[in-house]
């Protein structure tokens, strides 16, 4: 995710890592036996892999005409590929490596599943902090809750239904806003490019 | 010229709907004052929370007057979207403390950022669009860690209470002493730093004066005195079960370390400022320093200086925004170099804000230097007396650059008009009533909360103590 350039990328990668999270649900719903987490799983496939996915690809569809979409957020790297890939490793490994010492033990998975999860949750703020385009910044921050959402998996897998349902509901609501405001900002600035948003300093 | 009927119902339900909330509240606070009401198993009201919905509430009916002064120069859509926006977050703000569980609590205040995202966006400026983008993407973030802490708490608080706990905060607290060290000590350093980023803690404060400056002004006085507060409520929370199961030395000293660092941030900042509102908002990060210090003093009065500095930061807070949004309005800036002669061009309005600003600066005798002088008295008596008295310095360097700024704007006569058009305003008068009536109930709150606090708040607030410090 680091490295990609194009959004249209990034947002299959999104929709991967959902996609991978929901079938882990599932799994854990059938070993544990908790029919709750099925419906849970559902909901969130169903609106991380499609809805959220489909909702980011019209505003950058309406944002960026197709044929310039190379250009769409490949400009807003300040790392390069290279860069991005290593620093995208040494999180991931201090992620892995802390999480791991920490020595927390859930009843579902295995701690390992914790630690990619501390190691998700650094990769997702180092997209939201390296890249300079608010499409970028917007993944980072539904990768991140991504990542929460493997650590409840994990640690707290018998969280009661309604609660799961209203953080996905939560999740919605803030997809809607961050599209209103990518659009607000596409509109004001004409580019997704946020390293002309300096004026607010001091 | 009458705003157009839509905004003008909308304006009345606003009202009424404040000063209902307002009425709601005072009317539980006897209830509260004396034991824990819950209702549904999802809401409770105890006395700590008792006194954020205090603090929320007035200033939520505060600023619905003041709202309908404020909207006179707006066209009507404008208005629709306001008061819509307006009531949702102040609601969404209430709702928090009356949360019974984590998880519920988060979901509040995560619905709050959302609604006050789009208010700062409201203004459709350029400056406005960047604030909220800022503003959303980092508070979103750090809100993501707060859920995080909020996970970590769960797994704690189902070790010992079972697979079904559902993140209720009474029996964490209760269950204390048991809960395994390693999670909780996680759950409240990802909690206060995460609802740290919504109270302005520093180093994750960097949103916030942007956002105060862009909104609109009855949002940034809000914004100001209950969203950063009642994100310190749930501070407080996570702080209740951390203490019980660790001991006190450890939370303690993590909020003391995070308010001693936005306290010195806020003091030099303050000074030299040159956006009225910006300079209010460092302000504010400076009195969310104070509170995380008062808890980390861990004093019995110097916890009760807390909580009353709660209430008197939202009166103070407001009231200072809302003098300061007279100044823009009348105005047309925000800079305060271009802002001259206020006391004679806003013969209500400038004493009124030179009155704000002295009780925001610990004057007495406002409610705001009661409560700073129980935080320091208790943190002297507690051996805390390098924190206290840093606390007393940096305050008062605080208290010049607030100062400076004000006396600049009120007292340095405007230039007589060299061009009369570029000069700004001369003609002596308000630009509504409706904009000040409510700041002189926030000044008549101050002195009664400085002089003589009514005794159902007294007791209101010795016992919100008891539970903060009934572990030790």
């Amino acid at each position: 995710m680091l490295r990609q350039a194009l959004a249209r990328d990034q947002i299959r990668l999104y929709m991967a890592q959902s996609a991978l999270l929901s079938v882990l649900a599932v799994v854990i719903a059938a070993d544990r036996n908790l029919p709750d987490l099925y419906v849970l799983a559902a909901l969130s496939a169903g609106l991380k892999v499609v809805a959220v996915p489909l909702v980011l690809r019209r505003l950058l569809g309406r944002a960026v005409p197709d044929e310039e979409e190379p250009a769409g957020v490949a400009g807003s790297q300040t790392l390069s590929p290279a860069s991005a890939v290593l620093a995208g490793i040494v999180l991931a490994a201090y992620g892995f490596f802390c999480a791991g010492a920490l020595g927390i033990h859930g009843p579902a998975a295995p701690a390992t599943a914790l630690a990619i999860a501390a190691a998700m949750v650094l990769v997702a703020f180092g997209l939201m902090i390296v890249r300079r385009d608010v499409a970028s910044q917007a993944i980072g921050f539904l990768a991140l809750e991504n990542a929460i959402s493997l650590a409840a998996l994990v640690v707290a897998a018998g969280l009661p239904l309604i609660l799961e349902t209203a953080f996905l509901f939560d999740l919605l609501v803030a997809i809607v806003v961050f599209g209103m405001l990518i659009r607000a900002h596409h509109t004001k600035a004409e580019s997704l490019s946020t390293a002309d948003l300096t004026r607010l300093q001091g | 010229m009458l705003p157009p009927r839509a905004a003008r119902v909308a304006a009345a339900v606003t009202v009424a709907a404040g000063v209902a909330c307002f009425g709601l509240v005072l009317a539980l606070v006897p209830a509260a004052a004396h034991h824990d009401l819950s209702y549904l198993s999802y809401l409770r009201v105890d006395a700590l929370s008792a006194i954020f919905l205090l603090a929320t509430s007035f200033l939520y009916a505060a600023v619905a007057i003041y709202a309908v002064g404020y909207l006179k120069r707006h066209e009507e859509l404008y208005a629709r979207r306001f008061y819509a926006g307006l009531n949702l977050f102040a609601w969404a703000m209430l709702a928090a403390p009356l949360m019974s569980s984590l998880a519920l609590l988060w979901i509040a205040v995560e619905v709050t950022t959302i609604i006050s995202a789009l208010l700062v966006a409201i203004e459709d400026t350029d400056g406005a669009a960047e604030a909220a983008w800022k503003y959303v993407l980092i508070a979103s973030a750090g809100l993501s860690l707060a859920l995080l802490g909020t996970v970590f708490a769960y797994y704690a608080g189902s070790q010992v209470l079972g697979e079904h706990y559902n993140l209720a905060i009474g029996p964490l607290i209760g269950a204390g002493a048991h809960l395994p060290h390693t999670p909780v000590r996680l759950a409240f350093l990802l909690a206060l730093l995460g609802y740290g980023t919504k109270v302005g803690l520093f180093p994750v404060h960097t949103w916030l004066p942007d956002a105060h400056s862009e909104a609109p002004t009855p949002v940034s006085a809000l914004l100001s005195g209950s969203l950063l507060a009642v994100s310190f409520y749930a501070i407080l929370r996570f702080y209740q079960f951390t203490a019980a199961a660790l001991g006190s030395t450890f939370p303690r000293d993590a909020l003391l370390a995070f308010g001693l660092a936005s306290l010195l941030l806020a003091a030099l900042y303050v000074f030299g400022q040159r956006d009225l509102k910006r300079l209010l908002a460092y302000s504010s990060v400076e009195h969310m320093g104070i509170l995380a210090i008062g808890v980390s003093f861990g004093a019995p009065v110097a916890l009760a200086g807390v909580m009353l500095h709660v209430l008197a930061h939202a009166a103070a807070k407001g009231n200072a925004f809302m003098g300061a949004g007279v100044f823009t309005v009348k105005y047309g800036t925000k800079e305060i170099p271009t802002m001259r002669g206020g006391l004679d061009l806003l013969p209500w309005s400038g004493p009124l804000f030179l009155l704000a600003i002295f009780a925001l600066s610990a004057m007495p005798p406002s409610g705001i230097f009661r409560s700073e002088f129980q935080i320091v008295y208790g943190g002297l008596a507690a051996g805390h007396n390098v924190a206290a008295a840093v606390l007393v310095v940096l305050v008062t360097v605080a208290f010049f650059g607030l100062t400076t700024a004000s006396t600049q704007i009120l007292f340095t006569p405007a230039p007589r008009s060299l061009s009369a058009a570029a000069a700004g305003p001369s003609d002596r008068g308000e630009p509504s009533a409706w904009m000040v009536v409510p700041v002189v109930a926030g000044i008549a709150a101050l002195f009664i909360l400085g002089l003589h606090p009514p005794g159902e708040l007294t007791d209101l607030i010795s016992r919100a103590v008891t539970q903060l410090g009934a572990v030790r």
